[in-house]
């Protein structure tokens, strides 16, 4: 398409809430209800459809946070203890008690709009774990947007599906709104809200995936996750915390399918092709991050590092031995074949639907492999790392707490609201506070939710939009299509131009150098400072290559904005694990130069921000125990 | 395993402005071609295969084909979404064929009612408080009991 001629659309709300997802139907549900109590107008601007956008677009085979501490299953206590053991104790205890709190109201809600929990005989809920329970779960996004939709109808609100939201609108120190494109029409979105909520999900991507073909798109976190929350609140000045706490998945090889059903509902072991059991053979190796490395379930990340330690060994494939699972479990029923028949059947319906629910392309693979996990085990592995603070990864923007709660530290006014006063972050937006997952990021959501209103009530003036910005935006959106219809002409073949860059193959730039350099699959998940200074440097060049991008239509104006979200994402990264010199999570990454666990200096938050003249600043914060 | 239109059975929703699946891809990777009014996914290489749009696909006109690199061919796995549960046909390599079928929702399609029947919360009254909308009563005790 020629250069678009884009026309402005001026939305004018109190509370404008960016992105919606599990945290975004979480903050819709809630801050419309506190909206229409108060006369206040709530909009909503999604880049995708909401029924199907975020990370639960497919569906999810768990509710991964349900404590159910009413039915006298879990406390909030007991959840604090879990999440400082698994992040070896670098946690926001006030964020995580929080959520826990307010978490068992989310699940009844969404059972009661239809969602198919699992429940035994008695009613008892069925567990995956010890936070986890099963559901039926394909068309989870469909109901919970459906009751977000029709609370923010019902409060006067509006949805604006299909927007991408880009960039922060600043007055002064105070967030003045957000602006962004459509992806449908040629139109520029300019928001003005007296308080803003970014849940624009983690980041895919900005590492180099292990398919590189087809398969590329086949991430466990969907790859239509590109880093818009960590950027749109850099951009702003916000505070980020753990953005050195991203999070490598061990799944089923290549598909990427769950494997919490296999480990805890079937109680599967995984082996190394030697057949040893690793968690046990490889005890001895987690011995610097004692005290975590013994608690109960070990942290995930040291899972990780035994299976990377054996496969670095050469003693890989890691197999999921489905079919001792299945052995052990007919076992119970040796000689009584109609019920050994029945459990079977049972059993296989149960796998099948955790795959279909959440990851067709694990069913797909399986049935295009012939796999009967009675007969023969499956390999798992490691995948790509991903940005993803809903987790246990835990990146985002360092919020204040629950004022109840939260230590002076910790607390700067109004719940969720990061340092940029009028900006708040929910869901996987949010840092430093990990294992929420659907249910959680949903609770935030709603936190977060209440909170925004309160903010613009109290704070009732419209900041002022500096028309300044607004043009600069206009110009750059603009850019990517002059640049191609400026050189198009001047070879025959349109991906190869010293002129430009399209953002494909930009993407493949950055993946390669987060890969090689700052710790990727390809290098068994390890760095060091010579290696993470190369990659700063890699970076600079690519971040200015950034404005050679091209753009032909709407759809690849959105790549070349998704691939700078990346970018920034990959800079606030590399520089966050140069700056800790440890190595607090190795089976997330490994600093070969730093490589135990150094609690005298380094258990404390390491957080950095940005700012246009000052440039990055990181900088430690204290970790504040309040539960014992 | 990337989505793909098949031809026959696309009738690009009928002339409107957009399609199913067009409107429901999470990475907005289903377009329109006007001209042969079918549906076409544009970048086989970032489909995640989540397969909303096979399933909300009015014609059943969406399959996906195993992801050429890593995926032996000949498998499918093809959805029938009703209003109430979804039928799964998976077909393995060797020709075995597994059907499945499981509740996608309780409730009528439409019919989530938000406060879920707790009603708006005793105590979910002051902005200032802790309370969320329906507490303390979905959440069947009251954490902030004084």
């Amino acid at each position: 398409m020629p250069v678009p001629n884009f026309e402005t659309v001026e939305v004018t709300c109190d509370v404008l809430i960016c992105g919606a997802g599990m945290a975004g139907c979480g903050a819709m549900y809630e801050a419309s209800y506190w909206a229409k109590k108060n006369g206040l107008k709530v909009v909503v601007a999604d880049k995708a459809a909401t029924d199907r956008s975020g990370a639960v677009a497919q569906g999810l085979s768990a509710i991964n946070m349900y404590l159910n501490t009413a039915g006298g299953e879990r406390t909030p206590e007991e959840f604090v203890r879990y999440v400082r053991n698994d992040m070896l104790g670098v946690s926001r205890e006030d964020l995580t008690y929080d959520i826990a709190r307010h978490v068992d109201s989310t699940v009844h809600l969404f059972e009661k709009w239809g969602l198919p929990i699992w429940r035994d005989a008695d009613g008892k809920p069925i567990r995956s774990g010890a936070w986890q329970v099963m559901i039926s779960g394909e068309s989870y996004k469909i109901l919970v947007a459906e009751a977000a939709k029709k609370a923010l109808n019902d409060a006067g609100g509006e949805l604006y599906e299909r927007v991408f939201v880009i960039e922060p609108l600043m007055d002064g120190d105070r967030i003045a709104g957000a602006i962004g494109f459509s992806l449908r029409e040629e139109k520029i979105y300019v928001f003005n809200a007296k308080a803003v909520l970014v849940n624009m999900g983690g980041a895919v991507h900005v590492f180099r995936p292990r398919s590189t073909g087809e398969g590329m798109g086949r991430t466990w976190y969907p790859p239509f996750q590109t880093g818009s929350s960590t950027y749109f609140t850099l951009r702003a000045g916000a505070e980020q915390t753990c953005q050195e706490i991203r999070f490598v998945p061990v799944r089923f090889k290549d598909a990427y399918g769950p494997v919490g059903a296999w480990f805890l509902l079937f109680k599967s072991t995984a082996t190394n092709a030697l057949d040893e059991i690793y968690i046990q053979t490889r005890v001895k190796d987690l011995e610097p991050w004692e005290p975590y490395a013994s608690t109960k379930p070990m942290p995930t990340n040291l899972r990780n590092y035994q299976g990377i330690l054996d496969e670095v060994d050469g003693k890989g494939p890691l197999l999921m031995r489905t079919e001792r699972a299945i052995a052990a479990l007919a076992e119970q029923y040796a000689g009584d074949e109609k019920a050994y028949k029945k459990k079977m059947k049972e059993l296989e319906s149960e796998a099948w639907e955790d795959f279909l629910d959440m990851t067709i392309g694990q069913a797909n693979l399986w049935a295009a492999m012939n796999v009967r996990p009675e007969k023969e085990p499956s390999e798992i592995t490691g995948a790509e790392p991903y940005f993803i603070g809903s987790h246990s990864g835990a990146s985002g923007a360092w919020a204040s707490g629950p004022a109840d709660i939260a230590p002076p530290e910790y607390h700067w006014g109004y719940n969720r609201m990061t340092t940029v006063k009028g900006l708040f972050v929910a869901g996987d937006a949010c840092g430093a506070s990990p294992h929420k997952f659907s249910s959680g990021s949903f609770t935030e959501g709603r936190i977060a939710g209440k909170a925004l209103v309160k903010f613009a009530l109290e704070n009732p003036d419209m900041p002022k939009l500096d028309p300044a910005q607004v043009e600069e935006f206009k110009a750059r959106i603009k850019k990517p299509f002059e640049q191609f219809e400026q050189y198009k002409e001047f070879g025959t073949t349109p991906e190869v131009n010293p002129n430009y860059i399209l953002p494909r193959q930009y993407l493949f730039r950055l993946q390669k150098i987060m890969d090689e350099y700052a710790g990727g699959w390809s290098c068994a998940f390890t760095t060091n400072k010579t290696k993470l200074e190369i990659a700063l440097k890699l970076l600079e060049w690519l971040k200015e290559d950034a404005d050679k991008m091209i753009a032909r239509d709407l759809h690849e104006l959105m790549r070349v904005f998704e691939n700078q979200q990346r970018t920034w994402q990959a800079e606030a990264h590399v520089r966050t694990i140069l700056f800790r010199e440890e190595s607090r999570w190795p089976g997330y990454y490994f600093r070969k130069d730093c490589p135990t666990m150094d609690d005298a200096n380094w258990k404390c938050f390491v957080n950095l921000k940005w700012d246009k003249e000052k440039g990055w600043e990181i900088f430690k914060r204290p970790v504040i125990n309040i539960i014992d | 395993m990337p989505a793909f239109v098949m031809t026959e059975k696309c009738d690009g929703c009928k002339g409107q402005d957009k399609t199913a699946c067009m409107y429901i891809c999470p990475n907005d990777l289903m377009v329109l071609d006007k001209e042969r009014m079918k549906a076409y996914q544009r970048d086989p290489q970032l489909c995640w295969e989540c397969l909303c749009c096979g399933k909300i696909c009015p014609q059943q006109a969406i399959d996906v084909r195993g992801y050429a690199d890593f995926v032996p061919m000949g498998s499918s796995c093809i959805p029938l979404r009703g209003s109430e549960d979804i039928m799964w046909t998976i077909k393995f390599r060797d020709g075995e064929v597994k059907r499945f079928k499981f509740p996608i929702r309780t409730t009528p399609e439409g019919g989530a009612v938000p406060d879920g029947g707790f009603g708006d919360g005793s105590k979910a009254n002051d902005i200032n408080d802790q309370y969320l909308r329906t507490e303390p009563e979905s959440a069947a005790m009251d954490f902030f009991a004084k």
